[in-house]
């Protein structure tokens, strides 16, 4: 299990505790995962309460300098400056925990990794002259040491949550890394891809959205990434048993998380059918 | 007058309009309904109200790894196989409030569970699931340890069981000697016919339900014809299972390489496991607040294919899916007789049906039976 033992402060009864200092910090991405820290508005204040916000430039105009207890990072690594500013922050955090499929696998913009990103940029901006990127957009744990991932697209509000009070009470991080399957089954959605034939990434994706598309009758899109046991060739023999040709298969496996190693496998062997 | 309702063991007939009066009965008893409804793409298990609400007119064709609602050419009732879920989801839900533990001058204070048991009668259950009930029973109710809010809703509920003239291409009740008649359990189980049930009486409780419909005494043809339906059943079920040397073939082929095989296919998603109508494994969590001083105590379902779940001290236990799928099948048909005196399986084939990829207990252990 990829957990970690937090311990900042214990718990003591109804004592005093040190609010834990928290911040906030971005690279390459859309910002999503970072408003779904906000979007926890019933508790927001019970949050704030118990940690000290000190760095949350998306939130709060007041930045206070480190080093910080912990230091949420969301979006990957995608410019030179981004690998000099990403060792700085991991220097000030005793936690550092990447959120997002930006900050674990790269995001949809590592679907650059796959192409020559010259031809990218020149496609892209008017002037590429002004631009300077690395070849590939990669997680942040290619970089440096990170404590804990938070996976999704974006990410929501319990697992900041979870954080916040395994922090607090010193206890270990606890959040699912098994298959969504258990959430259809524990919400009782009829299985998408069994009752309707429709290519699910369930299976092979780490739970926590609570299963929101299969109980919209749509397939998983895998927005949480791999599972802690993703069988990927399996699933996509499945798929290919549904009637999908090489290519659709390639744009299922490569979205948000499809830099991430079991589902690039997958995506990149069927690129290979394909051609 | 005397009271001439059939005893325990007896049949009696009814008109298939006269269910609604049974389920009347059973609301002013108090009971909530819980039975067969069209879902959208399927017939599941759900609260209803009125014999409106079942899925007269429909059935459902089911292969491994596939399901599909089809439209009947006729108005049976219970003219389907089985919900994708069974009743497990309401006398063991997958999640559980256990208690609410606060913390309060220094002391722990607990909040038990203060909401009374739901009172529900089961209308629809099958001999497979009444005989997965009564294993589950076994698991939760005899021993030292009992759970309470398991036994709390099996005490008070009501079985409405309903022989099985329908069974899929995945079922093998039949191989597993679960079904399709319905074993003991039930309170009343009836058996559908063109125009009537017939209602065989399995308990007092049952038998004063009856006593408040109208019903006359099952005749000769009808009870001949009920027997003739359950007999085709039991002919046309679409698996079968060998079980002659079992647990022994499972024990003796532990390092057979056919679990090698089965792990290539298998996802590890745990969905034969949360499908299984006896499969009870379950995890316990705290959801503390942010003060600290008050958390929920949780159960919720969990699975022998997920990785926490043989995390233990030292490293895990199980870490292939080679061999999380042998646990499985092993438990079921193996050490659960070594456990349990039974059977872990009821053949009901829902976790053929609800394997995203088709993987089927009787195909894996008639693989590992042909080259021992
Ligand atoms: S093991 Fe499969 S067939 Fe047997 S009772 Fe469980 S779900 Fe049904
Ligand atoms: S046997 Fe099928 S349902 Fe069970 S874990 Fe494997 S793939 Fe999932």
């Amino acid at each position: 299990m990829n957990a970690t033992e937090t311990g900042v402060t214990k718990a003591n009864g109804a004592g005093a505790r040190a609010r834990p200092r928290l911040a906030v910090f971005k690279f390459a991405s859309c910002d999503g995962c970072q408003l779904s820290l906000l979007d926890a508005e019933d508790e927001l204040l019970a949050v704030t309460d118990a940690v000290e916000l000190a760095y949350f430039v998306e939130a709060s105009r007041h930045a206070d300098p480190g080093p910080y207890d912990v230091a949420l990072v969301e979006g990957s690594i995608s410019t030179p400056e981004q690998i000099r500013q990403i060792k700085e922050v991991r220097r000030q955090a005793r936690l550092l925990i990447a959120i997002g499929a930006c900050a674990t696998a790269g995001g949809i913009q590592a679907l650059r990794n796959w192409r020559d990103v010259d031809d990218t940029v020149r496609m892209v901006y008017a002037h590429p002259e002004y631009i300077e990127t690395l070849d590939t957009s990669s997680p942040i744990s290619d970089h440096v040491q990170v404590d804990f991932e938070l996976r999704g697209c974006p990410i929501n509000k319990y697992q900041l949550l979870e954080v916040v009070t395994a922090l607090l009470v010193g206890r270990q991080l606890r959040l699912p890394t098994y298959s969504v399957c258990v959430e259809c089954k524990r919400h009782g959605v009829t299985c998408v891809m069994v009752a309707q034939g429709i290519a699910c990434m369930g299976p092979a994706t780490q739970a926590g959205c609570g299963a929101i598309c299969p109980a919209y009758g749509r397939g998983c899109y895998g927005c949480y990434g791999p599972m802690e046991a993703p069988n990927g060739p399996a699933l996509g023999h499945q798929f290919e048993q549904l009637g999908l040709d090489a290519p659709d298969i390639v744009r299922l496996f490569r979205s948000f998380n499809g830099y991430a190693d079991p589902f690039r496998l997958i995506s990149d062997k069927y690129e290979e059918v394909a051609r | 007058m005397p009271d001439l309702t059939p005893n325990i063991g007896a049949f009696a007939s009814i008109a298939k309009e006269d269910l609604a009066r049974v389920f009347q009965v059973l609301q002013e008893m108090g009971y909530t309904l819980l039975g067969p409804t069209r879902g959208e793409t399927a017939i599941v298990y759900d609260e209803i109200e009125s014999v409106g609400d079942l899925p007269i007119g429909w059935g459902d064709e089911q292969e491994a790894a596939s399901y599909r609602l089809r439209q009947r050419d006729d108005n049976a009732y219970f003219g389907y196989t089985l919900a994708p879920q069974s009743w497990k989801r309401f006398l063991y839900p997958p999640v559980q409030k256990l208690f609410t533990l606060t913390v309060q001058d220094g002391t722990f204070e607990i909040d038990g569970n203060a909401a009374p048991a739901p009172r529900y009668a089961l209308i629809g259950v099958r001999a497979c699931e009444l005989r997965a009930i009564a294993i589950q029973d076994r698991v939760f109710l005899s021993g030292n340890f009992h759970v309470p809010d398991y036994r709390a809703r099996r005490q008070q509920a009501f079985v409405l069981a309903v022989n099985c003239t329908e069974p899929g291409n995945t079922c093998f009740c039949a191989s597993m000697g679960a079904g399709p008649r319905v074993g003991p359990g039930f309170d009343l189980a009836l058996t559908e016919l063109d125009e009537i049930f017939v209602v065989e009486v399995g308990s007092e409780l049952g038998r004063q339900v009856l006593g408040q419909t109208p019903w006359r005494p099952a005749g000769a043809f009808e009870l001949q014809n009920a027997r003739r339906a359950l007999a085709e059943a039991e002919q046309h079920m679409g698996r079968q299972m060998d079980t002659s040397d079992l647990p022994d073939l499972l024990y003796r082929n532990l390092e057979h390489r056919h679990w090698d095989e089965v792990a290539q296919r298998c996802l590890s998603c745990t969905n034969c496991t949360q499908v299984c109508p006896t499969c009870f494994c379950c995890d316990v969590l705290d959801q503390p607040d942010l003060t600290g001083q008050r958390t929920d105590r949780v159960r919720v379902w969990d699975s022998c294919f997920s990785l926490a779940f043989s995390h233990v001290h030292g490293g895990n236990i199980r870490p292939h899916t080679r061999s999380r799928y042998r646990q499985w099948l092993t438990h079921k048909l193996a050490s659960w007789i070594d456990q349990f005196g039974s059977s872990g399986c009821v053949g009901c084939g829902r976790c053929i049906t609800w394997c995203p990829v088709g993987i089927d207990i009787t195909a894996e252990v008639a693989a590992i039976r042909a080259e021992v």
